[in-house]
C-alpha cells in the first residue's frame, strides 16, 4: 500500500524529470508518451486507492514515509494521508491532468518547448498531489509552493513576452502574500500544539478554545481566530479571492492547457481543499467562517460582474473560475465543506471542459482570442461546440447537469447558514447565478452562433490574415476532442451521480468535521432532502433556475437579437462601464499604490538608510571625526623648540606637584 | 586519536598556500594551480572524514588536541569541534573546494594561494577552543582577504578593502579587551571554563557589547553593515564567496557571545530581535532596488542573517536550530549565486541588471540553474532555502504573534527582490547586443553548480541528517542559556 | 661675618634661580638659538652649582668629580651646537627661532 501510495505523486515526478533532462536529445514523441503514461498510471492507482477507501472500508490510510526533521519536542514526518477527501482529490486531480496532458499533445504541436512543457505540468501533477495526500502541514505546504512554482514557470512559459513573465511573477508575489498569511497560521498552531501533523492537531484542537494571542503585550486575540484567518489568507492567495485575485486574470498569459490544469481545476482550488481539510480547526472561530462568506459572496458577485465585459475568450472563463471559487468559498464559510468539495469536483470538469473548448477554438482560429473576431464555429466545429454547451450548461447550473446539483446545495446553504454576513452571501450567489448564465452564453454565442467574424476583420496581424485565407477554421484533432468529450461526460453524470453520497450520505465520515449543531446549514439541507429526483423537479419552483433561463435570455437579446442594444447600453451605463473595463480599478491601484509604493520605499531606504545613514553618516561620518579630530590636535604640534621645552616644564611641575600632594 | 586531524585540516592548506606562493611563477603557473587543487581536495576528504567519524549523539568536543603554548599566560593551542563547528567545517571544505576548483588556466597563484591561507585560517576559527587561539585565527583571516580584495577586485577595490578591513579590526579589538578581561578574572583562555564563569549582570551587559563589536560587523548586523556590499561587491568571486560563505561572524555569537554571556543575552533579547527584524526587512527592500547582481546578491545574504540573529535570541530550540540550518542554506545558497553572477560576468562583462535580460534563449543550462537558486533563496520548500526559514518563521510566531508577522514578511520581500532579479535576468527580451552570441556554461561551471543544486536539494528534501549532527550540540547550548550565571 | 656665612640653602636657591632663568630663556627666547644654546648651558652649570654644593656640605669629592664630567659635557655640548648653528646659519642666513618649525603638525 505504501509503495502504491508513493508512486501515484512519484511516477509524475520522474515523468517530469525525464522530460526536463532529456526531453531535448530524445524524440519528440517520448516525452509526451512518458509523461501521459506516468499521470495515466497514477490516475488509475489513484482510482484504485478511491475504490479501496470507498467501497473495501479503508476509511483513513496514514502512511509515513521518512522524517524529515526531528525537532526533540516533535518530528516533522513526510507521510500520507488517504481518506475519502483526498482520494477523492487524487482521483480528480489525475484524472483531469491526465486529460489536459493529452490535449497538450494537440495543442502544443509545434511549440520549440514541447518536452519543457510536458515536464512542467507533470512536475505540477507531482505537486498537487503532494498536496492532497500529505498528513502534515509541512507537506502540504511543499506542495502548495511546488505547485505555485509550476504556475510561476507556466504562465512565463513563453518568456519571451514581457507580459507573460510579468503576469508569472505577479501571480508568485501574490501567492507569497497568501502564504504569509498561511505561514502564520500553520506558526500559531505549532506554536501551541507544537505539531504539525493534521491527525494531532485535529485531536487537540479543543485545547485551543479559548486561548488568546497577543499581537504585542496588551493587544489580545483569540487564537484560533487568528490562526483560521491566517490560515485563510493563504487559501485567498491560492484561491484567488477578492482581494487577491488579480494574479489569476492575468494568468491567461500562459497556454490553455495549462489555464484549464492549473488555474481552473487543480491548484486554484487547492485553497478550498485546505480549508475543507482544516475544517476541525475553522469550525471553533464563527470570526473566521464569516470572514469566508463574505470574501467568498463578493468575490462571487464582483468576479461575475466583470466576467460581462471581457471580450478575451480564455479571461470570461477565468473570471467565471473567480465567481465559481467565490461559491465554494461560501461554502465553507457556511461551514458546508462537502458542498464546497462537491462543486470544486464538478467544477474541474466543466471548467477544464471550458477551457479546451476555448483552447480548441483558439487553435482552430490560429491564436485568435477575441470573441468579437469569432462567431458562427457552430457548424465548423461540432464536437467543440457541443460539448462546450455541456460546459456552460453545467456552470450556469441548469438542471440535469452537474453544476446544478453542487451550486444549488450551495445557495441553499448560504440562507441556512448562521454566521454573520450569510444573508448577504445568499442573495450575491442567487443573483450571481444571473449573471454567471449572462456571461456564459455571451461567450457561447459570440463564439459559436452569428455570423462569423473572423475573416475580415484581422488587419493587425498579416500573417495570422494569410493563413486564415487559405484555411477556414476546423475541427481539432483527436487528441483534443477526446479529453473535450471525457470532461463533457463528467461534467453531465458527475453531479447526479454523487450528490446523494457525497452531500446526504456518509462518502466524507470523519475526513470532515462540521459542527452541526453551532453552523447546521447541511444539518438543515439535510432535512430538505428527499432523493436526486425530487430536487431535480424541484428546480423548477426556485429563483436561481429561473434566473438562469433570464441570464441566458439577457444575453441572447444582447449578443444575437439586437447586438446593437450592447453598444447602447454601454453608452449609457458609460462610467460604470469604465469601473467594470479597469477592473474595478484593482489592478490600478496595486499598480500604482503598492508595486509603486514599494519601489519607492525601496529607493528611500537605499537614499536615505545606505547612502545617507550607513555610507554617509556611519562610514563617511566616521572618517571626517577622525579627520576632523587629526586636524584639531595638529595645532599642537607647533613645531617651535620653546613650546616643547614649555610643555615640558609645565608636565614636570604638574608631576612633580601630584607625587607631593600624594607624599 | 593520535593523528592530529584538526591541525592537518588547519595547515595543510596553509602550507599548500604558502607553497603556492612560492611556485606561482613556475612554468606558467600550472604547478600552482595543480597544488592548489591538490590542497583543496585533500581538505575536503580530511573534512569529509571528520565528518563521517563525528559523532552526533554527543556535545562534547572531540578530535581534541591540547598542547601547552604559552604557560606563562595558560595559552594553550587547543583544538576540538562539536556538532556546531562540524556543520560549517563541512561546509568551508565544500566551498573551497569549489572556489578552487573553479579557478580557470590563467588564475593568478597569488589569488589561489591567498584563498587556501583563507580557508585553512577559517577551519581553524571553527575548531579553536582557546581564546588567544580563536582571536588569532579570526583576525588573521583578514590578512589574506584584504590582499585580495584589494588586488584582484573591481573598479572600487581600495575603498571597499580598506573599510572591510577597518570594520572588522574596528570590531574584534573590543572582542580582544572582552577576552582580556575575562583572563583577567578566570586565569585562563579556555573557552569551556568562560562558559561556566559566574559574571555579574553588569560586567555581562559590557562583555556583550564587546563581542557583539566583533561579531555583528562581521555577521553581518544592522548597522554593523556598511562594509560588506562593498567588499562582498567588489572582491573577486572567489573571495567574495569565502567571505559571504563561512559564516564566521554568527558561529562567534554560538561559540562564545551566547554561552558566556547569557544573562546580558536574555536581557538585551528584545532588542536584538528589533534589530534582526529591522535587517530582514530593511535589506529585504533595499535588495528590492538594486541594479548591480552582486549587490543585490549581498543584500540579500545580509537580509537572510537578520533571520539567522532573529533565531539566535528568540532563546527557542525550534528557532535555534533553524538559525543554524538557515546559516548552513545561505552559505550555499550565496555562494551558487555568485558563481552564476561569475559565469554571466564572464561573458558580458557586467553584473549590472540592465546589461542581462532574455539568457534563457543563449544559456539554458545557466537559467534553469539560476532559477532554482533563485528558488533556494526565495525558501520554496524541498530546497535548502525552506528549512532554515521555516524553523525561525515558526519560533518567531511562537515567541509573539507580532515577530512572527514581521519576520515571516520576509516571505513576500524575499520572493520579491529574487523574482524581480530573475525576471531581469533570465527572462524577458534580450537587451544587450553581446546576450545573444554568448555561449551556456562549459562543463566545469556545469558540473559545479549542479554539485550545489543537488546538495541544496538533498539538503532541502531531508534536512535531518545535518540537524543530526548539530543536534546535541544546539540542546547542549540551549540549556546552558537558561542557566543563571550571576 | 658670622650669621651671613652662605649655608647649602643658599646655593640651593642660587641654582634654582639659575635654572629658572635658563628656563625662562629657552621658553621665552624666540629670537636667537645663540641665546637658546647659553640657556641650556645655563641649566647645566646650574645643575653642577648643585653638585658641589652638597659636595662641600657633605664632605664627599664625588660631587666635584661628577661637576667636572659636566663640565667636560658642557664644553662637548656647546661645541656641537655651535658647530650646528653654523651650519644653520650657512643654510637659511639666519639663526632666528621662529622660523626653525619644520616639526609643525
Amino acid at each position: 500500500m505504501t509503495m502504491m501510495l508513493a508512486l501515484i505523486p512519484l511516477l509524475p515526478l520522474f515523468a517530469a524529470l525525464f522530460a526536463g533532462f532529456f526531453g531535448r536529445r530524445v524524440p519528440r514523441h517520448w516525452s509526451h508518451w512518458v509523461c501521459c503514461a506516468a499521470v495515466g498510471i497514477s490516475f488509475i492507482l489513484s482510482a484504485v486507492v478511491l475504490y479501496k477507501v470507498v467501497v473495501l472500508g479503508f476509511t483513513e490510510i496514514n502512511v509515513t514515509l521518512y522524517t524529515w526533521l526531528d525537532l526533540g519536542s516533535t518530528k516533522l514526518t513526510i507521510g500520507f494521508l488517504v481518506d475519502p477527501l483526498s482520494a477523492l482529490m487524487m482521483v480528480v486531480v489525475t484524472l483531469v491532468s491526465f486529460l489536459v496532458h493529452v490535449y497538450t499533445i494537440g495543442y502544443m504541436k509545434d511549440d520549440p518547448g514541447y518536452a519543457r512543457f510536458f515536464s512542467y505540468i507533470a512536475f505540477f501533477t507531482f505537486s498537487m498531489l503532494m498536496l492532497v495526500m500529505s498528513d502534515n502541514f509541512l507537506q502540504m505546504f511543499f506542495g502548495w509552493e511546488g505547485v505555485g512554482l509550476a504556475s510561476y514557470l507556466l504562465i512565463g512559459f513563453w518568456h519571451t513576452r514581457p507580459s507573460a513573465t510579468k503576469a508569472g511573477m505577479k501571480a508568485f508575489l501574490m501567492n507569497r502574500v497568501g502564504d504569509f498569511g498561511f505561514i502564520v497560521g500553520i506558526g500559531l498552531l505549532f506554536a501551541t500544539l507544537g505539531t504539525l501533523n493534521f491527525g494531532e492537531i485535529f485531536a487537540r484542537v479543543d485545547e485551543l478554545q479559548g486561548l488568546n494571542v497577543s499581537l504585542w503585550p496588551g493587544l489580545e486575540w483569540s487564537l484560533l481566530t487568528v490562526a483560521c484567518i491566517g490560515l485563510f489568507v493563504g487559501a485567498m492567495g491560492k484561491s484567488a479571492q477578492v482581494p487577491l485575485h488579480t494574479w489569476l486574470p492575468d494568468s491567461m498569459e500562459g497556454p490553455t492547457p495549462i489555464s484549464a490544469l492549473i488555474h481552473a481545476a487543480t491548484m486554484v482550488t487547492a485553497g478550498i481543499f485546505m480549508v475543507a481539510r482544516m475544517s476541525p480547526v475553522f469550525e471553533g472561530s464563527d470570526t473566521a467562517l464569516s470572514l469566508m462568506i463574505i470574501v467568498g459572496a463578493t468575490t462571487a458577485i464582483s468576479m461575475a460582474v466583470l466576467g460581462l465585459v471581457q471580450n478575451d475568450i480564455k479571461r470570461v472563463v477565468a473570471y467565471s473560475t473567480l465567481s465559481q471559487l467565490g461559491y465554494m468559498t461560501v461554502a465553507l464559510g457556511a461551514s458546508a465543506y462537502s458542498a464546497a468539495i462537491f462543486h470544486l469536483m464538478t467544477h474541474a470538469f466543466f471548467k477544464a471542459l471550458l477551457f479546451l473548448a476555448a483552447g480548441s477554438v483558439i487553435i482552430a482560429l490560429h491564436h485568435e482570442q477575441d470573441l468579437r473576431k469569432m462567431g458562427g464555429l457552430r457548424k465548423l466545429m461540432p464536437i467543440t461546440y457541443v460539448t462546450s454547451l455541456i460546459g456552460a450548461w453545467a456552470l450556469v447550473g441548469l438542471p440535469p447537469f452537474s453544476g446544478f446539483f453542487s451550486k444549488e446545495p450551495i445557495i441553499e446553504a448560504a440562507r441556512f447558514a448562521t454566521v454573520t454576513g450569510h444573508t448577504y452571501a445568499y442573495w450575491a450567489l442567487t443573483l450571481g447565478v444571473f449573471l454567471t448564465a449572462c456571461y456564459t452564453f455571451r461567450m457561447i454565442f459570440l463564439a459559436f452562433h452569428g455570423a462569423p467574424r473572423y475573416g475580415a476583420s484581422s488587419h493587425g496581424s498579416h500573417k495570422a490574415s494569410h493563413k486564415e485565407h487559405h484555411e477556414a477554421p476546423k475541427e481539432s484533432p483527436k487528441v483534443v476532442t477526446i479529453p473535450l468529450i471525457v470532461l463533457a461526460v463528467c461534467s453531465v453524470f458527475a453531479g447526479i451521480l454523487f450528490i446523494t453520497p457525497m452531500l446526504f450520505g456518509d462518502y466524507f465520515g470523519t475526513s470532515i468535521y462540521g459542527n452541526y449543531v453551532a453552523h447546521d446549514a447541511m444539518a438543515r439541507l439535510y432535512a430538505n432532502w428527499q432523493g436526486v429526483l425530487h430536487y431535480l423537479l424541484h428546480a423548477f419552483q426556485t429563483l436561481p433556475f429561473w434566473l438562469a433561463l433570464a441570464g441566458i435570455a439577457t444575453a441572447w437579446y444582447f449578443t444575437l437579437s439586437a447586438p446593437t442594444a450592447a453598444d447602447r447600453l454601454v453608452k449609457t451605463l458609460g462610467a460604470a462601464y469604465g469601473v467594470l473595463k479597469h477592473h474595478f480599478y484593482i489592478d490600478a491601484f496595486y499598480e500604482r499604490v503598492i508595486v509603486r509604493g514599494t519601489h519607492s520605499a525601496a529607493s528611500w531606504f537605499v537614499r536615505g538608510g545606505e547612502r545617507f545613514w550607513s555610507e554617509g553618516v556611519l562610514v563617511q561620518g566616521t572618517t571626517r571625526l577622525v579627520q576632523w579630530g587629526a586636524q584639531s590636535l595638529r595645532y599642537l604640534q607647533t613645531g617651535y623648540l620653546y613650546h616643547y621645552a614649555f610643555a615640558m616644564v609645565l608636565g614636570l611641575l604638574v608631576l612633580m606637584t601630584w607625587w607631593g600632594i600624594k607624599k | 586519536m593520535n593523528v592530529p586531524v584538526l591541525s592537518l585540516l588547519i595547515w595543510l592548506p596553509i602550507i599548500a598556500g604558502v607553497a603556492v606562493l612560492a611556485v606561482r611563477n613556475v612554468d606558467g603557473g600550472r604547478p600552482s594551480r595543480w597544488l592548489a587543487n591538490a590542497a583543496a581536495w585533500a581538505a575536503f576528504f580530511i573534512a569529509v572524514y571528520v565528518l563521517c567519524r563525528f559523532q552526533s549523539t554527543s556535545a562534547a568536543m572531540q578530535f581534541s588536541e591540547r598542547v601547552m603554548w604559552i604557560p606563562y599566560f595558560g595559552i594553550e593551542y587547543s583544538l576540538g569541534i562539536d556538532g556546531l563547528s562540524v556543520l560549517f567545517i563541512g561546509m568551508n571544505a565544500l566551498i573551497t573546494l569549489l572556489v578552487i576548483a573553479a579557478q580557470k588556466a590563467g588564475s593568478k597563484g597569488s589569488y589561489l594561494s591567498a584563498l587556501l591561507i583563507t580557508s585553512g585560517l577559517t577551519y581553524g576559527a571553527f575548531s579553536a577552543r582557546d581564546a588567544v587561539l580563536f582571536y588569532i585565527f579570526f583576525e588573521a583571516m583578514l590578512i589574506p582577504m584584504y590582499l585580495v580584495i584589494g588586488v584582484f577586485g573591481g573598479a572600487q577595490r581600495k575603498y571597499a578593502t580598506t573599510k572591510f578591513f577597518l570594520y572588522t579590526l574596528f570590531g574584534s579589538l573590543f572582542m580582544l579587551l572582552a577576552l582580556f578581561y575575562l583572563y583577567g578574572v578566570s586565569q585562563t583562555f579556555s573557552l569551556q571554563a568562560w562558559h561556566h564563569l559566574p559574571l555579574s549582570l553588569y560586567m555581562q551587559l559590557i562583555l556583550f557589547g564587546a563581542f557583539f563589536m566583533a561579531f555583528a560587523v562581521k555577521t553581518p548586523m544592522w548597522p554593523l553593515h556598511a562594509w560588506a556590499p562593498d567588499a562582498y561587491a567588489e572582491a573577486p568571486t572567489g573571495a567574495a564567496i569565502m567571505l559571504a560563505s563561512t559564516k564566521i561572524g554568527a558561529y562567534g555569537f554560538l561559540r562564545l557571545l551566547l554561552p558566556i554571556v547569557p544573562d546580558a543575552a536574555q536581557v538585551l533579547a528584545p532588542w536584538m530581535i528589533g534589530l534582526s527584524l529591522l535587517a530582514v526587512i530593511y535589506f529585504g527592500f533595499v535588495a528590492l532596488a538594486q541594479t548591480d547582481l552582486k549587490r543585490l546578491i549581498a543584500y540579500s545574504s545580509i537580509a537572510h542573517m537578520g533571520l539567522v540573529t532573529l533565531g539566535f535570541f528568540l532563546f527557542d530550540a525550534v528557532a535555534l536550530k533553524g538559525a543554524v540550518l538557515l546559516m548552513v542554506s545561505n552559505g550555499l545558497v550565496v555562494a551558487a549565486l555568485f558563481f552564476c553572477a561569475d559565469s554571466l560576468e564572464k561573458r558580458l562583462g557586467s553584473y549590472r541588471l540592465t546589461d542581462c535580460g532574455g539568457i534563457v534563449k543563449a544559456m539554458p543550462w545557466l537559467a534553469t540553474l539560476l532559477v532554482f537558486f533563485a528558488m533556494a533563496n526565495i525558501g520554496l520548500p524541498g530546497t535548502s532555502g525552506f528549512v532554515g526559514e521555516f524553523l525561525v518563521i515558526l519560533g518567531a510566531v511562537g515567541y509573539q504573534l507580532g515577530v512572527g508577522l514581521l519576520a515571516a514578511t520576509v516571505v513576500v520581500v524575499g520572493a520579491a527582490y529574487t523574482l524581480w532579479m530573475v525576471r531581469r535576468v533570465v527572462f524577458g527580451p534580450v537587451t544587450h547586443s553581446s546576450v545573444s552570441a554568448i555561449t551556456d556554461l562549459g562543463m566545469r561551471e556545469r558540473l559545479l553548480l549542479s554539485v550545489l543544486a543537488a546538495v541544496m536539494l538533498g539538503f532541502g528534501l531531508w534536512p535531518q541528517p545535518l540537524l543530526g549532527m548539530a543536534d546535541a550540540s544546539i540542546t547542549q547550548l540551549l540549556a546552558h542559556m537558561a542557566l543563571s550565571k550571576l | 661675618m658670622p650669621g651671613l656665612e652662605p649655608t647649602l640653602t643658599h646655593y640651593l636657591l642660587l641654582a634654582a634661580a639659575l635654572l629658572v632663568i635658563s628656563l625662562v630663556g629657552i621658553i621665552a627666547n624666540r629670537r636667537n638659538v645663540l641665546v637658546l644654546l647659553m640657556a641650556v648651558e645655563l641649566v647645566l652649570l646650574s645643575a653642577n652649582l648643585n653638585f658641589v654644593a652638597f659636595s662641600a656640605y657633605y664632605n664627599d669629592l664625588s660631587g666635584q668629580v661628577m661637576a667636572m664630567f659636566v663640565l667636560a659635557t658642557v664644553a662637548v655640548e656647546s661645541a656641537v651646537g655651535l658647530a650646528l648653528l653654523i651650519l644653520l646659519f650657512r643654510r637659511r642666513g639666519n639663526i632666528a627661532i621662529q622660523t626653525l618649525d619644520v616639526m609643525k603638525g
